[in-house]
């Protein structure tokens, strides 16, 4: 199926996008004629049992992983054949990133880690925005901290200010929240979403759980490589009734 | 246990591989050093061999003054013509032929200079025909007084042909010949080991080689049928009596291969010296490589604990790992060293001439040493990182390792011990009063001080490393790379200290050589009155002269106030052996330096008179008016009475003997003469015409005195360059640990690096970020051999004060030379580790454990 987003513009785009691993006996299709768009301005979450192709998802979309087959947009910039100069462009002016874990240089402050795709670009924060964002992560009296004197959900608040200070066109998180307590993941969730919500930021999310689904405007399920179905304005029970359903079908199979 | 740690040694290959070059270049030099020598000394036989094959027994009048090998050619005391007659007529003898064969005979070639020998005798003789060895390759022999033949050697080197005028130096100046004939030696060998040959007519030979007619400087004896050549040597002796040396032809071959190969074993001895540096650095770069290991093995190690091991084990498992790679590195680099060693061995053959490469050999010592230190090294190296590992708890196999910064007091107190320790050492060697043990005691301190100051590198290289990493801070990729440089500063510190070593000995060296050479310029400028000079470069086993006639003119020239002449030679004083000069008139020589006598009068001193520093007089408690016997190299002992004492800064020499000892010298020409002008006359109008008087002496030229201080101080930088090339290898495996550290970093940054990439550092900027980090580290350890380097330099400066170097001088431009060399070097060092970092896929590195 074709999953498009309902109205406005599109931030990001995967059209008839195939992955394959491997040769032969190994070969592994992780993507299977995908289609998708991500409108700008929403919060959108990707989810789907281990192994799905989640992960392989984003980094098609995000620049980091080459597709097979297929076209991917950012923007309206074509991502697929792009060399690495422009590739390393894309991610670090159009493109952010939270990962699941080691998000941040150990040798640098939290201050500095925010600033990294700035500094990188040769750019100055805007200080407003940089006001804004430091307020918004909460981190004002951390700033000069090292990652290692942060505890783990801190370190996702810095890794969320750094994906958001260079105000990129879309901001991919693989599982932010997948290594972190639920309090910590709930204020790293909501940082996210009000980041959408008031300033307009696009966001992409993998993940698992259901409650960190829920944060999210729209949640795409994939399955085997395979958009199934999709759910508007979820809630954690319309995630979970939708995953059932998902796992009672796979079991038909 | 065993199979565990070989299973860990071939998964570490990479690392392990670059370890393990540093030891196969220091066993490579090791055993190299030992292959050329012995080939060369093997070849050097084989030249000696032939050389004597035509001589049973030779007979040579006992000399008057024994000289080493290592100190020049022997002047041998001329033998009458009788005593060939009397050797004849000894029952056995066949044929014996007197020979005329001494050092000296410089060949003017095509170009009008001097035809050098680096090391070789330029031997003049007599032509006696040719024979079993020696071999007219065109023309014919001398006939004519002013006929002359070479050997192929020279006629190649001074490009000349049959039929040429050819200038020959002798005990007489310059003389011309015809060049009617060309030789060689059986075999096709072009020369007897590089010697130089010019062969004469008999007379001319006596005249210009030995200084006398009908004299020879030895007998050449073919044995009859039937007569042993020990037999003929016993018969020959006792016919002769005493006061003559009789050897047979294989004694003497074998007693040159003896004086050679002290010569080589001295060489042998400089390069094991610059092997066993470059190996000292080799057991840094080991250090740094096992202390990884050990660090990226904790939790296997623990584990291993955890189940059971003992920390005997723990410490055997690294030190087998030490002893395979030594193994491996000995072989290696034995095989790399036989190589080496054959290629030096063919380049100097190649370079001497006449010398036929013998076959290569590997000598039990090159296989003996090559094992030894390439498992000493190794093991020794590993030997701190195998005790770490034994201390590491069997919980860390549960616990998260984290590379703890573990407090640098210890190390630093250590450090500290051991560096006062070497400086201590080093300071009884230089200022104590320790004999036969100075050097020994030099060296060891510079060793122990390198251990000392290598282990308080790391609490230096925090605020260093940092205030160097800031230059490049105005970029990002430069402050990612210098935080790098500083996130581990022992490795960053003993990576560094390997480069120091290096550097500081080249540095050390160039101050004390630097600090030399203007001293000696400080010295002439002070006392040395004469505005020109006559001189020359050393271009052979003997000193450059000219024509004493020069002195005698230049004195003529309008404008010249004052010209004497010094001559050079070794003698026996009271049956001491001494180096003393000898001018052909004080007075003149005196006025020529402006000097003034400490005591009695610096007047022309009388053939039985002698003039001595003040130095000399009183180390060996002379007084004016004692006498002494002196014996020439050419004359009978003569008695002299000291008339005169000077400043030793003042004159040149310890001794200087009148004009008329100068005919009995080895060396009867003077090798430096200074011209001083009279008030009113300048350089540039008397400088064109002494360079107009010395044309004829070509191995000398006029210069004003500037210009002949620095031709006198061309060894010093001669010297330094020699360091340089020789310390080369070491520096090469400091950048060897450069590379292995930066490797090593980006391999455990690779997760790092991945989310560099994955937020938009660029290729170019994250080689950056690499090469920034290589040129902190080696600049740092450039920076920290300079300072070492500059303060063992001017503690040797200082010690050398009463032996003349009055000057400490610190190369500013050297130094700085090395600085931005080492920026270089880390910008190479950075190259293959940085292209890794740069081509990591960004997934990859991302997802790296
Ligand atoms: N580099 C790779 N090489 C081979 N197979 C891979 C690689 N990365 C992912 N896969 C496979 O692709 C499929 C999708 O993986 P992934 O996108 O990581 O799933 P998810 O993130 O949904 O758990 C899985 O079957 C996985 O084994
Ligand atoms: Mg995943």
């Amino acid at each position: 199926m074709t999953a498009t987003d309902a109205g406005g513009a599109v931030a990001a785009r995967a059209s008839n996008v195939w992955k394959v691993y491997g040769t032969g006996e190994a070969q592994v299709v992780a993507l299977r004629d995908v289609s998708v768009e991500f409108g700008s301005g929403r919060f959108t979450a990707i989810m789907g049992p281990s192994g799905s192709g989640k992960s392989t998802l984003m980094h098609c979309l995000a620049g980091l992983d080459a597709v097979s087959r297929g076209q991917v947009h950012v923007g309206d910039t074509q991502v697929t054949g792009l060399g690495d100069k422009a590739l390393t462009r894309l991610r670090r002016d159009r493109v952010g990133f939270i990962f699941q874990q080691f998000n941040l240089l150990p040798t640098l402050s939290a201050q500095e880690n925010i600033r990294l795709p700035l500094d990188i670009a040769g750019r100055k924060p805007d200080p407003q925005w940089w006001d804004t964002v430091i307020a918004t992560v909460g981190l004002t009296d951390r700033l000069a901290h090292r990652p290692s004197q942060l505890s783990g959900g801190q370190q996702q608040r810095v890794a969320c200010a750094r994906a958001l200070i260079g105000r990129p066109d879309v901001i991919f998180a693989d599982e932010p929240t997948g290594n972190l307590d639920s309090r910590s993941g709930a204020e790293v969730l909501s940082f996210l979403r009000s980041s959408v919500r008031e300033h307009g930021q696009t966001i992409v999310m993998v993940t698992h759980d259901p409650v960190a689904a829920a944060y999210a405007d729209r949640v795409v399920f994939l399955a085997d490589g395979e958009i199934v179905t999709e759910l508007s304005d979820p809630t954690a029970e319309t995630v979970l009734d939708t995953m059932k359903k998902l796992d009672s079908t796979e079991l038909v199979h | 246990m065993l199979r565990a740690t070989l299973k860990s040694l071939l998964a570490r290959k990479l690392r392990l591989i670059l370890s393990g070059l540093a030891v196969v270049l220091g066993v490579m030099f090791v055993s190299g050093a030992f292959v050329v020598t012995d080939t060369l000394s093997r070849s050097f036989d084989a030249v000696f061999a032939t050389a004597y094959s035509q001589t049973d027994v030779a007979v040579s009048a006992q000399p008057k003054i024994a000289v080493d090998e290592m100190e020049g050619e022997q002047v041998a005391t001329p033998l009458p013509a009788d005593v060939v007659a009397r050797t004849r007529a000894v029952d056995g003898v066949a044929e014996a032929t007197g020979l005329v064969s001494a050092d000296g005979a410089r060949v003017v070639g095509s170009d009008g200079k001097v035809l050098n020998s680096f090391g070789p005798p330029r031997l003049g003789g007599n032509w006696t025909g040719t024979d079993d060895l020696l071999e007219l390759r065109a023309g014919r022999g001398p006939q004519a007084a002013d006929e002359i033949v070479v050997n192929q050697t020279v006629a190649d080197g001074a490009g000349l042909a049959v039929g040429d005028r050819v200038g020959v130096l002798t005990l007489e100046p310059k003389k011309d010949f015809t060049l009617v004939g060309i030789f060689g030696y059986s075999g096709g060998r072009d020369s007897l080991g590089g010697v130089q040959e010019v062969l004469f007519t008999e007379p001319v030979a006596q005249r210009l080689m030995l200084g006398r007619a009908g004299v020879y400087s030895e007998i050449s004896v073919r044995a009859a049928d039937g007569v042993t050549p020990e037999q003929l040597r016993d018969r020959v002796g006792s016919a002769l009596g005493a006061g003559y040396v009789v050897k047979t032809g294989d004694q003497l071959a074998e007693e040159n291969a003896a004086d050679l190969q002290e010569g080589l074993g001295f060489f042998n001895n400089i390069l094991l010296g610059f092997a066993g540096v470059a190996l000292f650095v080799g057991i840094f770069l080991i250090l740094n490589t096992f202390s990884i290991i050990v660090a990226q093995r904790t939790r296997e190690l623990a584990l291993m604990r955890a189940i059971g091991g003992s920390r005997g084990q723990m410490i055997g498992s690294v030190l087998v790992e030490a002893v395979v790679i030594g193994l491996v590195a000995a072989v290696l680099g034995l095989a790399a060293g036989v190589g080496a060693g054959a290629g030096l061995a063919y380049l100097f053959t190649s370079f001497a001439g006449g010398l036929d490469l013998a076959p290569i050999g590997v000598p039990p010592a090159a296989v003996l040493s090559a094992f030894v230190v390439g498992v000493l090294v190794t093991v020794v190296a590993a030997v701190l990182p195998a005790l770490r590992a034994a201390r590491i708890p069997p919980v860390a196999a549960m616990q998260d390792v984290a590379t703890p910064d573990r407090p640098l007091t210890r190390l630093t107190v250590a450090g500290a011990v051991i560096g006062a320790a070497g400086a201590a050492t080093l300071g009884v060697g230089l200022y104590g009063d320790s004999g036969g043990a100075t050097l020994t005691l030099i060296l060891s301190g510079v060793l122990v001080s390198f251990i000392g100051i290598a282990l308080l590198t790391p609490l230096v290289s925090r605020p260093v490393v940092s205030a160097l990493g800031r230059l490049f801070s105005w970029s990002l990729p430069g402050r990612l790379g210098r935080l790098n440089s500083g996130r581990n500063p022992r490795r960053t510190a003993i990576t560094a200290a390997a480069l120091m070593v290096g550097i500081a000995l080249v540095t050390g060296v160039t101050v004390v050589m630097d600090s030399a050479k203007s001293s000696l310029a400080q010295q002439a400028e002070d006392n040395v009155k004469a505005q020109i000079v006559i001189g020359g470069e050393q271009n052979g086993p003997r000193p450059p002269t000219f024509d004493p006639e020069v002195l005698r003119r230049a004195a003529a020239i309008p404008g010249v106030r004052a010209a004497a002449g010094v001559w050079n030679d070794q003698v026996v004083i009271d049956g001491e052996r001494a180096w003393v000069n000898a001018t052909d008139d004080l007075a003149r020589l005196a006025d020529a330096y402006g000097a003034t006598a400490a005591s009695g009068t610096l007047a022309t001193l009388r053939p039985d008179q002698v003039a001595v520093s003040t130095e000399e007089a009183t180390e060996r408690g002379w007084a004016l008016g004692d006498r002494l016997t002196v014996q020439t190299a050419r004359g009978d002992p003569r008695p002299y009475t000291i008339v005169a004492t000077y400043d030793p800064a003042t004159l040149p020499g310890s001794m200087l003997l009148p004009a008329a000892a100068t005919a009995e010298f080895g060396i009867p020409q003077p090798l430096t003469g200074f011209v001083r002008l009279a008030d009113g006359a300048t350089v540039d109008q008397v400088l064109p015409r002494v360079k107009a008087l010395v044309a004829d002496s070509p191995e000398v030229s006029a210069m004003d005195r500037s210009a002949f201080v620095a031709q006198q101080t061309g060894d010093f930088d001669t010297i330094i360059t020699m360091v340089q090339i020789l310390l080369a290898l070491a520096i090469l495996i400091a950048v060897l640990g450069v590379v292995n550290t930066l490797a090593l970093s980006v391999l455990e940054r690779t997760r790092e690096l991945g989310l560099l990439r994955a937020v938009g550092l660029g290729r170019a900027q994250t080689m950056r970020m690499v090469t920034v980090e290589a040129v902190v580290i080696s600049v740092f350890g450039a920076l920290l051999g300079v300072v070492v380097g500059a303060g063992m330099g001017a503690a040797v400066v200082r010690a050398l004060d009463g032996e003349g170097i009055t000057d400490l001088v610190l190369p500013w431009q050297r130094m700085a030379t090395y600085l931005v060399l080492a920026g270089l070097v880390g910008v190479i060092a950075a190259i293959l580790p940085a292209i890794r970092a740069a081509r990591l896929n960004v997934l990859a590195a991302i997802s790296h454990e």
